[in-house]
């Protein structure tokens, strides 16, 4: 039967299960919009496309899930930038949908035509056009396949209006050709020997688990390969969740802001496991001192993060749940006496730790969130001070319920990203760590979050400032500080009630206590304005040049 | 060290803009780039010249397989090939000093494939140390303008780089 291209992509999107689609509509896309109306797929109706690209982030990374969103050619497609390369940065499965102008116009510098293809090669795993009319099926096949499978990311099919209204006669494709892609899952089998072996000669291991496992879903796995080798188990920002947080091998985050027996774990290792990670600048602070008198085994899916940044002495390429399961069998349990002993002395030695004076301090807000949170609960971040606090005092023992821009660190992240996390699990209770900046920057999708009834719980950690900014001022120019502070913040308690939410402002231990039990166990919707301590920093931290066990504060 | 490398690429719309794109965005230089169809007319090949060391090399490697368009890359540098560029050279020539440059023609089998009253045009083909050799002999007279299409190569004998590509297989393992 022939159908438009228009409507052939709709039943693509149905053959891949999509349920739900963030988009926003134009005049390219309208043949898509039309098409929208004979499909059971949901579609979230967003306040600004950077929106409906982090909601389907937010989806991907919580379900696992490929995140589709949808908009019009031209501004439509420039707004979604920054989303995509989000989830670029990321590696999270995303499929982008364009409307672009007819094909007789490209080129032309036409009405609303900007070339989102050229725009989006740097930051998509590979993008299309779609021009002839038969091409969409086979486009929409493999722009899942190559968005979900390998390491995973974004992918953009841009689609003139004239080839979304032609007719074609609509067969889902059920193979595709990819001749240039072939993704290694398997890791290679002497490889995989020798890691064994030097994992069971080590005496001092530690893992350093990072967003890899979550995609890989290989958490399971490496609980089993920490507790076989009696290895402390570090992570990245991305890999938050993916350890138990209260596990005595847990180690918490490293690098940066890491904490400090996790850095001097790092820099004291004779064998560093790196599993699904990529030595990014977060965490390597310095390349030369870096984890200097270990062996260091890196298992990633992709073989461009091998010997990028780090020189790595034992390179597996594989997914990592694959890897680890050939891992395992060769190893034999040992406990590392002296090593436990070292573990434990170092992180009574030097715990995260932060001074209480009477004013509300933003650790404590987030230790008292952790107490009070639902088991299940899925924390969202934006980017800045508080993330960096989420991820050191938060605890996790379940994968997928920590969300944070991590290689991006895109500001008004955490919103959208929580409206599309709590889409994806309607039954999990979302909340949300934001800074007064990041509110800020994407808050209109307070109208999405109301139009779909989410129960968000939204905690604005509310310095009046850009905190994170104010802190390099502080520390790199000698505290001059310049374009940090907000002389002028809307009552963010007011601004939730006007969305229909519950409002509430604390600046006091004692009023967050308050309220805290009540506003976590209730199923509305609720912003809390968490007035903090204006001038506390994020520490500990490692100054620019130094190495990650020479860190400040 | 100068690397040759013969590269396949899916002949798509854009390939080129990627495969340039990813060499300034990840601060690779390339000396020379030369594209064209193969016998397959849906694959193109580009043979690209670079140089750097072994650590610069393998990243410019396994970021280009990143690339889905791209597929199948060979370092020839170490291999037997042949290797051939042909350049366009336009050199002054008065009445007085064409016979000179004409005998220079000849040693270096190259061919002249334009005359003006005042210049010649000569085609030259080879490897680069001919044809380095034969812009440093015509220098002295004056070129005008000269035109490189870029190396391309291929493997000696009967091995040949387009048919049965494995593609990107575990090359760190
Ligand atoms: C889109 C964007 N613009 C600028 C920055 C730089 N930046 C990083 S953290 C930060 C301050 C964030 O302030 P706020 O949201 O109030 O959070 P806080 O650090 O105070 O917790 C800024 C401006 C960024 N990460 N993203």
């Amino acid at each position: 039967m022939e159908i438009t291209v228009a409507e052939a992509l709709i039943r693509c999107l149905e053959q891949e299960n999509v349920e739900i689609i963030f988009g926003y509509p134009g005049g390219a896309i309208l043949p898509v919009y039309d098409a929208l109306n004979k499909t059971v797929i949901k579609h979230v109706l967003v306040r600004h496309e950077q929106g409906a690209a982090h909601m389907a982030d937010g989806y991907a990374r919580v379900t696992g899930k490929v995140g589709v969103c949808l908009a019009t050619s031209g501004p439509g497609a420039t707004n979604l930038v920054t989303g995509i390369a989000n989830a670029y940065m990321d590696s999270v499965p995303m499929v982008v949908i364009t409307g672009q102008v007819s094909t007789s116009m490209v080129g032309t510098d036409a009405f609303q035509e900007v070339d989102i293809t050229g725009i989006t090669i740097p930051i998509t795993k590979h993008n299309y056009l779609v021009k002839e009319p038969e091409q969409l099926p086979a486009i929409v096949k493999k722009a899942f396949l190559l968005a979900s499978s390998g390491r995973p990311g974004p992918v953009l099919i841009d689609l003139p209006k004239d080839v979304a209204q032609a007719k074609i006669d609509f067969k889902y494709p059920k193979k595709v050709g990819l001749p240039g892609y072939k993704p290694t899952v398997k890791g290679h089998t002497a490889m995989v020997q020798q890691a064994a072996r030097i994992m069971c000669r080590s005496q001092r291991p530690v893992i350093y688990a990072g967003g890899g496992v979550r995609i890989a879903g290989a958490a399971p796995e490496l609980l089993q390969l920490a507790e076989t080798i009696c290895a402390p188990v570090t992570h990245t920002l991305m890999g938050l969740g993916s350890f138990p947080g209260d596990h005595h091998l847990f180690l918490g985050m490293l690098g940066l802001h890491g904490t400090r027996y996790a850095n001097q774990a790092v820099t004291e290792c004779d064998c560093l496991i790196a599993v699904g990670a990529r030595f990014d600048d977060r965490v390597v602070t310095k390349i030369s001192g870096f984890a200097p008198t270990a062996k260091i085994i890196h298992i990633d899916i992709d073989p461009a993060e091998i010997g990028k940044n780090v020189i790595t002495q034992l390179p597996i390429v594989g997914d990592v749940k694959n890897v680890l399961r050939a891992i395992l069998p060769h190893l034999q349990k040992k406990e590392n006496t002296a090593w436990m002993e070292r573990i434990r002395r170092l992180k009574e030695g030097m715990p995260l730790r932060y001074k209480q004076d009477g004013a509300l301090k933003p650790q404590f807000v987030i230790e008292k969130l952790n107490e009070y949170k639902e088991d299940s609960a899925i924390v969202v971040t934006d980017v800045g001070q508080h993330q960096m606090w989420a991820a050191q005092y938060m605890r996790f023992n379940e994968p997928r319920s920590f969300i944070s821009s991590g290689g991006l660190g895109a500001m008004g992240f955490c919103l959208p990203a929580a409206i599309g996390a709590q889409l994806g699990a309607p039954d999990r209770q979302v909340i949300m760590v934001v800074g007064d900046g990041g509110i800020q920057m994407t808050m209109q999708e307070l109208g999405t979050a109301a139009e779909q009834r989410l129960p968000l719980k939204i905690f604005i950690l509310n310095n009046n400032r850009l905190g994170m900014v104010r802190q390099l001022q502080e520390f790199y120019c000698e505290s001059r500080y310049i374009a940090v502070d907000f002389n002028f913040n809307p009552d963010f308690a007011e601004l939730g009630r006007i969305y229909g939410m519950e409002g509430h402002t604390v600046e006091t231990p004692e009023q967050l206590l308050a309220i805290l039990p009540q506003v976590l166990s209730s199923a509305s919707p609720v912003i809390v304005n968490c007035i903090i301590d204006r001038e506390e920093d994020v520490l500990p931290m490692v100054l620019d040049g130094s190495n990650i066990d020479e860190a400040i504060g | 060290m100068k690397h040759i490398l013969s590269v396949l690429v899916e002949n798509n719309p854009g390939v080129l803009t990627r495969i340039a794109g990813l060499f300034s965005r990840r601060g690779f230089n390339i000396d020379s780039l030369a594209v064209g169809m193969t016998e397959n007319s849906s694959v193109s090949r580009m043979t690209i010249v670079v140089e750097g060391d072994e650590r610069y090399l393998e990243q410019l490697n396994k970021q280009l397989h990143k690339l889905v368009d791209v597929i199948k890359i060979s370092d020839i540098t170490r291999d037997a090939y042949v290797d051939r560029e042909l350049v366009l050279i336009k050199v002054s020539a008065d009445a007085a000093r064409r016979a000179e440059i004409m005998q220079l023609v000849d040693i270096f089998r190259a061919r002249i494939v334009d005359v003006s009253p005042k210049t010649l045009t000569i085609e030259i083909t080879g490897n680069d140390g001919k044809i380095i050799a034969f812009e440093d002999s015509l220098r002295p007279f004056g070129i005008k303008e000269l035109v490189r299409t870029g190396k391309i190569a291929m493997l000696r004998g009967k091995k040949a780089s387009t048919k049965n590509h494995t593609n990107k297989e575990e090359e760190e393992s």
